[in-house]
């Protein structure tokens, strides 16, 4: 009879990631990894599925491990799992992927210091039951993924006039190479921050009206 | 009423455990990904080899000892550890040129290299960037630019190689320039001028011609 409540608590888990507390749109977290590597779709992508597997493996493993883990040492215990998914991922892309791998460089060990993973650690996984670990640290991830694929998209189309690589324009198309320079990256992420906020804000004044 | 602290002993124990689990975890997915990895280094680095030398069939890995050029003896298939060139042979065996890797500092970082060297001639004859972190759209042109590449097929070494404007190459040891990568191709220029000065008395054609004896690091013809 409980599994109902259940199930519907960790289905608004898993959606609250996506839109309503969007870690990059809404939280404002995770901004280094969504300025540095977002130049083009692909790395937005990879990058974004990187970090979908280290918070889902962490969230999982402090979540089982939340009533023996002593609560002096809990943040070190964290990063040492955080990190070890960090440079599992680390490895196998360089292994299996050598050319994302090389682009994000040192973004991907970085992934470490994401306030994001931590952050959900402490505030969520630490606190509550496998099953809801999972769907949010699934929640979070997919919109943090999201965010940095749109990101990715608008430069790579705008700043190098294709997607996925594919040519998107004939030849005439002059690149705004601003775009995908680190400038672009703020430009960017400034302005979907406040299409968000500002979308947000309609649907807000919509359903109380 | 709050709970008991525990004591300093669980503490450590359970860091120390954590510390241990990570450790053998990243060992074990350091030695399954650890043969993949090199191939992949080896598979890029053999792939630009054959690229800065056009015409060659197959290769020997030769290292620098006191001096001297000598065949790798490591397994094949790997990138040698020490400072290494790489012989390139057309099908007859006869020497094509030495591939050299080089590097120095890009308008944003250290830009990698290969090129192809003809001791012969005293010719570079081709040159391919490994790694680099040049401004996308600008400096990364170093890259892309068909008619910057042009400018290693026969680059005479002598008396220096010298970078000018795009459009007033006169000389062979001159290089045009791209418009809006200045930095950067100044900055291949001058890698490429520095390493050639440095290898060219070690690389004759003699030399590599212990090499092909040895046929130590000799790998697969393609």
């Amino acid at each position: 009879m409980a599994a109902e409540p259940q199930r519907a608590k960790a289905l608004d888990e898993l959606v609250k990631g996506l839109w309503r507390e969007n870690p990059v749109f809404i939280a404002v977290l995770g901004l280094c990894p969504a300025l540095a590597v977002t130049n083009s779709l692909t790395n937005g992508l990879v990058m974004g599925l990187a970090t979908t597997f280290v918070l889902v493996g962490s969230s999982l493993l402090v979540s089982l491990l939340r009533k023996v883990i002593p609560r002096p040492v809990r943040i070190s215990v964290y990063i040492i799992i955080i990190a070890t998914f960090v440079t599992t991922v680390d490895f196998v892309l360089a292994a299996l992927m050598p050319v994302a791998h090389k682009q994000l460089g040192a973004f991907i060990s970085l992934i470490v210091v994401n306030c994001l993973i931590l952050g959900r650690q402490e505030a969520f996984s630490s606190r509550n039951s496998v099953g809801l670990a999972l769907a949010d640290a699934l929640g979070m991830s997919g919109g943090f993924t999201l965010a940095l694929a749109l990101i990715g998209a608008v430069r790579e189309v705008l700043g190098n006039g294709s997607l996925l690589g594919y040519p998107l324009f004939g030849e005439g198309f002059e690149p705004w190479v601003i775009m995908i320079l680190p400038p672009g990256g703020f430009l960017t992420v400034g302005v979907l921050l406040v299409l968000f906020a500002w979308g947000k804000a309609r649907l807000e004044r919509r359903w109380t009206s | 009423m709050a709970a008991r602290e525990p004591g300093s002993l669980r503490l450590m124990a359970t860091l120390g455990f954590a510390g241990l689990v990570s450790g053998i975890v990243l060992v074990g997915v350091y030695l399954l990904t650890q043969p993949r990895i090199l191939r992949n280094q080896w598979e890029a680095l053999n792939a630009a080899i054959y690229r800065v030398l056009p015409g060659t069939t197959s290769v020997t890995t030769l290292v620098v000892r006191e001096g001297t050029l000598s065949p790798y003896e490591g397994a094949t298939g790997t990138v040698p550890t020490e400072q290494a060139v790489f012989a390139g042979y057309d099908e007859a065996g006869v020497l094509v040129g030495f591939a050299v890797p080089a590097d120095g500092p890009g308008f944003m970082d250290t830009i990698k290299l290969l090129y192809g060297f003809d001791p012969g001639r005293r010719v570079i004859v081709g040159m391919q960037v490994l790694d680099s972190r040049e401004t996308p759209g600008l400096g990364d042109k170093i890259i892309t630019d068909e008619r910057f590449q042009q400018n290693f097929r026969a680059l005479a070494i002598d008396p220096s190689i010298v970078a000018v404007k795009r459009g007033e190459k006169a000389h062979p040891n001159e290089v045009d320039c791209i418009t809006g990568a200045t930095i950067s191709s100044e900055a291949v220029v001058g890698i490429l001028d520095r390493s050639a000065r440095e290898w060219a008395p070690v690389l004759q054609p003699a030399g590599a011609a212990r090499g092909e004896e040895g046929h130590g690091g000799r790998t697969a013809a393609r």
